[in-house]
């Protein structure tokens, strides 16, 4: 293994050094000559018609450059939606236009009617003071079923409806699991909430839009986990800028959690408006602008129904499920609640007969998309939390039952069309078991009784698709992208290599792990790899981090490529050593000629690939650089088993965490640490969803919790130590390192733990509450204690 | 932020002819003040920086062991410099975070008086003394409401008189977002009564809940709050908890307040 980290090690992360010390380049750190900064003026209203925009007297204040309103974007394409659903019926989704900045209707809170571009953002901010906007208020849109129910009020006057689609899946089984339901011994049944979040990364969004006249280029520089997305949705949807005259940089990006893999009008607008002005223009999000218009996630209302025989084996499960699109259909947002949440729902278990019914419903407020795991945790959160509710109701141990009813052979395919390649869910609990001191539980419990403290355990499984995805499948299921990963790798001439990837890290440490791999392949050291990433221009068409994708994705493209160097270094050292191609071997760095003692070493076989001076130039081309592109043949399936214990305070509701245990299968693991810091982040998260966070509209679409003074983010003392264990690895059979991915697990896995933790203490203290919805805050506990 | 000038007097009454003019007002340490400049939603043209006073600054003992602190002195001075008031300095400590309470001040505390903020409860709970420049305002006289206070337009607060209790505790239920409090109770036992100030509770800000101190003079005890119900009426209601909650909370801190006391 390379002294410094191959795969298995765990060496700390090469880019902290940067990033903790304040050397991190960030979009907002960009400046380029000559800027002028943009202001946009965002809609206080959730819903009205916008009867006229004056914005006469404010373009003659000082330092104003140029105001735009929709009018000026008539011209152009809207923001378009990358992935297209086809309903129950056939047919396909209600796609409404979305405007780079409003023409004629406002539809949320924080929807942009014009933007002021000025010499400094003081300036702009003054005259975006003085435009007069007259618009007539409408009803707002708000509560989903309401919206479904009564089409009066229309969020998108050219629909139909406000539903989006109305989606069936698997269609053909609905009625056998109508009647498998009808017929059953027992059904379980538990409506629930899965609240509404922002995800709030430390780092706003920004965009730089800069343009040469001299040479047509444009460049953008923007806060995206995916550039080459963004670069192929703005350039050739929205604003017919062919690829080689468009450059999209994201340099160091300060968390994303999905809502930075989108294209933004923000994004759309200072590449135009740089154009338009002759100068480049720059746009830095406030924290205020981030609530309402970054993409909002979860926000799923759900029914849900297990059926089950006398002895608890699951025989049929449906769902009906309302999903919020929000005003606007976000670039990836129609695919969240569907394929990637309609498609998990058997879980860890052979429940044989499946239907879910999704129902994709437009209100006025901000677009809804993927956030930190997208639609598997509402696929996890509702199956684990109503398995808990029917274990209590079978008086069957929640462990037991879902021990019952888990898959124990693989390949398995599910009635919800995916093919499990690995797993081994008995290990993962058998695992958990151990970590979390399950057989404690009842000691801990009655130390805290002796305190006052109601203490609940709550345990539950989850499985996840990552390594997003088959092109040719996600092409057939609606996606407008492929789904691939590229990397180039390109060996200098003494031995160093840089890696260009498409997968681009928003803090996940790739610049530590990706080299872990290339090294451990060469047997260099990990310090002679060097990633580059984030940049349109340098690296090749690739589609981005999301979906724990990079390193099964990504990863697999680096290895491919890798091995392709390999081969051809292998040939360089042949006909150095005079030898057989098929007799050399590559180990630690040194290629030898098998059964003898000749051997050059890696820095040989560079130099050489590129002073070709004793060279088979009749044979190869000098140089050591492939690109190797991956298509994956399937999701890979990580898994788990997480258990939480709680303190609830019967006096005030509060819930405190005690403990948290994680036991994970991610498969194959190239840098534990990387992985924990993973699986706490999640956990983390995942927690803040359950106790702390929530976007709360009001009737009239106004976002009350529109800053940190009333939308909760988890913090230290909110969060436990964490007990983390990926031993148990069951390796993905499809890709070449054999990882599944681990960035979503934790924010999937545990809320379900969190809520079943607090049910289980309630229940224990002999109060008659079956749910709580989420976040479970200290009012809501003590409502439900007390109603 | 609009453009603003700013002055920074090193004697109260520079301070006060500064804030003569109609246009300026009074900064210290800017932590609520700032973020509303931030927004837009005020516009001062000038800002009367109160920190360079010195006057104003630093923590003495008062009449009567009373513990004095000067109205430009920070949570953190608090914190570290009330020990003669360990309540005091308790709930000095767990306001916001470090940045806010090395920048935060007690006389921008009271003056603004938050229907949330911790200050009120101690100066309420405590029956202190607010000191302006012209006037010396008794606490159960100075709080008039959510943001609304007895000092006139240019007043300032440039000391704060607490008398020192018998015992007193101060407990807080933070609101998870903000972590100002939800409800928080001040009990203070002093030799002439027993003080229950409540803040985070009531639409109207800070108050006495004037049945718990009737029942802990009589009996200063966990249990004589027993049979003792907070009425929910003029209670904050918000999607962190309703009126019912608010004041059932009320008596879950004035209990904990008194048992710990
Ligand atoms: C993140 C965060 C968390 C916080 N958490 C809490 C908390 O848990 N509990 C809590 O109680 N508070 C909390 N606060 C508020 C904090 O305590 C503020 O410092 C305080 O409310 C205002 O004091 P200041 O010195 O910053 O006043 P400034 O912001 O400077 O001024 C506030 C107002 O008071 C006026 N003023 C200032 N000084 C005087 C004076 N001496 N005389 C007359 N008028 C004056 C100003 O003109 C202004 O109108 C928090 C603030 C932040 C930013």
């Amino acid at each position: 293994m390379p002294a410094d980290g191959g795969i298995g090690a765990s060496p700390k992360r090469r880019e902290d050094v940067r990033f903790l010390t304040g050397k991190g380049n960030y979009t907002d750190d960009i400046n380029v000559r000559g800027q002028a900064y943009v202001h946009f003026v965002r809609s206080e209203l959730a819903h009205g018609h916008i009867n006229s925009i004056d914005t006469g007297a404010a373009s003659a204040m000082e330092g104003v450059v140029r105001i735009f309103t929709g009018a000026d974007f008539e011209s152009v394409g809207g923001i378009p939606c990358g992935w297209q659903i086809t309903d129950r019926f056939g047919e396909v989704m209600q796609e409404p236009a979305h405007p780079v900045l409003a023409q004629g209707k406002v539809r949320h809170v924080g929807d942009p009617i014009a933007a002021v571009v000025a010499e400094t953002y003081e300036q702009a901010r003054d005259a975006a003071e003085a435009i007069e906007i007259d618009i007539s208020e409408l009803p707002a849109v708000i509560d989903m079923k309401a919206a479904v129910a009564n089409s009066d009020v229309k969020v998108h006057e050219d629909l139909i409806s406000n539903l989006c689609y109305d989606w069936g899946f698997v269609e053909e089984n609905r009625d056998a699991v109508d009647a498998a339901i009808k017929g059953a011994h027992h059904v379980t049944t538990l409506e629930l909430v899965n609240n509404r979040l922002i995800a709030n990364p430390m780092e706003p969004r920004v965009a730089v839009g800069d343009y040469n006249s001299a040479t047509d280029d444009h460049t953008l520089y923007t806060t995206s986990q995916n550039p080459h997305v963004i670069r192929l949705l703005m350039g050739a949807f929205v604003l017919g800028i062919p690829e080689h005259k468009l450059r999209v940089v994201s340099p160091d990006v300060g968390g994303g959690f999905g809502t930075k893999i989108f294209h933004y009008a923000e994004e759309a607008f200072c590449t135009f408006a740089a154009k338009a002005c002759g100068r480049p223009v720059k746009w830095t999000s406030s924290r205020s602008e981030a609530f309402m218009s970054d993409a909002h996630g979860r926000d799923h209302v759900t029914k849900i129904e297990l059926a089950m025989d006398a002895e608890g084996m699951f025989q049929a499960l449906r769902t009906e499920t309302y999903a919020n699109m929000g005003a606007y259909l976000s670039t990836f947002a129609p695919s969240v609640p569907t394929w990637l949440h309609g498609t998990l729902m058997a879980g860890n278990y052979k429940t044989p007969l499946i239907y879910v019914n999704v129902k994709a419903v437009f209100t006025n407020t901000v677009p809804v998309d993927a956030y930190r795991g997208a639609g598997r945790p509402e696929a996890t959160f509702q199956l684990e939390r109503v398995i808990d509710k029917a274990a209590r109701e079978m008086g069957i141990d929640p462990i037991e039952l879902r021990r019952k009813n888990f898959i124990t052979e693989f390949p398995y395919a599910t009635p919800v069309a995916v093919e499990y390649d690995t797993g081994d869910y008995h290990a993962t609990m058998d695992k958990l078991s151990e970590i979390a001191d399950l057989s404690g539980f009842e000691a801990r419990r009655a130390q805290s009784a002796s305190n006052g403290k109601l203490r609940g355990l709550g345990v539950n499984c989850y499985i996840e698709a990552c390594g997003i995805a088959p092109s040719n499948l996600v092409g057939q299921l609606g996606a407008r992208a492929g789904l691939y990963e590229s990397a180039t790798v390109r060996v200098n001439a003494t031995g160093g290599l840089v890696v260009m990837t498409g997968s681009h890290s928003h803090g996940q440490g790739h610049e530590t792990a990706f080299p872990q791999v290339i090294a451990d392949m060469i047997g260099i050291d990990a310090s002679m790899v060097e990633i580059v990433h984030g940049d349109t221009a340098k690296v090749p068409m690739g589609m981005g981090t999301y979906g724990s994708r990079s390193l099964a994705v990504g990863g697999s493209a680096m290895f491919k490529a890798t091995e392709k160097i390999i081969n051809k270094a292998k040939k360089i050292a042949a006909h150095l050593m005079e030898a057989a191609d098929s007799d050399i071997e590559l180990k630690d760095g040194q290629f030898s000629v098998a059964g003898t003692d000749k051997s050059v070493a890696w820095g040989d076989v560079t130099l050489a690939a590129y002073v070709p001076h004793n060279y088979p130039l009749e044979d190869i081309e000098p140089g050591l650089e492939e690109t190797a592109f991956y298509d994956p043949a399937n999701f890979t399936y990580p898994s788990g088993a997480y258990a939480c214990e709680v303190e609830v305070d019967p006096d005030t509701g509060k819930v405190d965490i005690k403990s948290f245990a994680a036991a994970d299968d991610f498969g194959n693991i190239v840098n534990p640490m990387i992985v924990d810091g993973q699986v706490h982040g999640g956990i983390g998260q995942g927690i803040g969803q359950a106790l702390l966070e929530q976007a709360v509209y009001d009737s009239d679409g106004q976002l009350l919790s529109g800053s940190y003074m009333d939308y909760a983010m988890p913090r230290a003392d909110d969060v436990p130590y964490y007990t983390v264990d990926h031993s148990c690895q069951t390796p993905c059979t499809h890709n070449p390192l054999g990882v599944k991915g681990c960035g979503e697990a934790g924010a999937i896995g545990s809320p379900p733990a969190v809520v079943n933790a607090v049910v289980d203490a309630l229940q224990r203290a002999g109060h008659d509450i079956t749910h709580i919805d989420m976040p479970l805050s200290p009012s809501k506990v003590w409502s439900a204690m007390n109603s | 932020m609009y453009a603003f000038d700013i002055e920074r007097p090193s004697s109260v009454s520079e301070a006060v002819e500064a804030l003569k003019n109609e246009e300026a007002q009074a900064l210290s340490g800017g932590q609520t003040l700032i973020p509303t400049l931030k927004q837009r939603l005020a516009a001062p043209e000038k800002l009367i920086s109160l920190t360079g006073i010195s006057d104003m600054k630093g923590i003495c003992e008062g009449a009567g062991g009373s513990v004095c602190i000067g109205g430009a002195t920070t949570h953190g001075e608090v914190a570290e410099g009330a020990s003669a008031y360990p309540a005091l300095a308790e709930l000095a400590s767990h306001i916001g975070d470090p940045a806010v309470r090395n920048r935060g001040t007690i006389g921008g505390s009271l003056a603004n008086n938050d229907p949330s903020a911790c200050y009120p409860a101690a100066a309420l709970g405590s029956g202190a003394l607010i000191v302006t420049n012209t006037r010396e305002i008794a606490a159960d006289d100075y709080f008039e409401g959510m943001f609304s206070t007895a000092l006139d337009e240019g007043e300032i607060i440039t000391e704060v008189r607490f008398p020192v209790p018998e015992c007193a505790n101060y407990q807080k239920f933070v609101q998870p977002a903000s972590r100002f409090a939800l409800v928080a109770v001040f009990v203070a036992k002093y030799a002439d009564g027993v003080r229950v100030a409540v803040t985070g509770a009531s639409e109207d800000g800070v108050f006495r809940w004037t049945d718990a101190e009737q029942a802990l003079n009589a009996d200063f005890s966990v249990d004589a709050l027993e049979n003792l119900k907070c009425s929910e009426e003029g209670m904050i209601e918000d999607m962190h908890g309703s009126a019912a909650y608010r004041a059932h909370l009320v008596k879950v801190m004035t209990k904990r307040s008194v048992g710990a006391c």
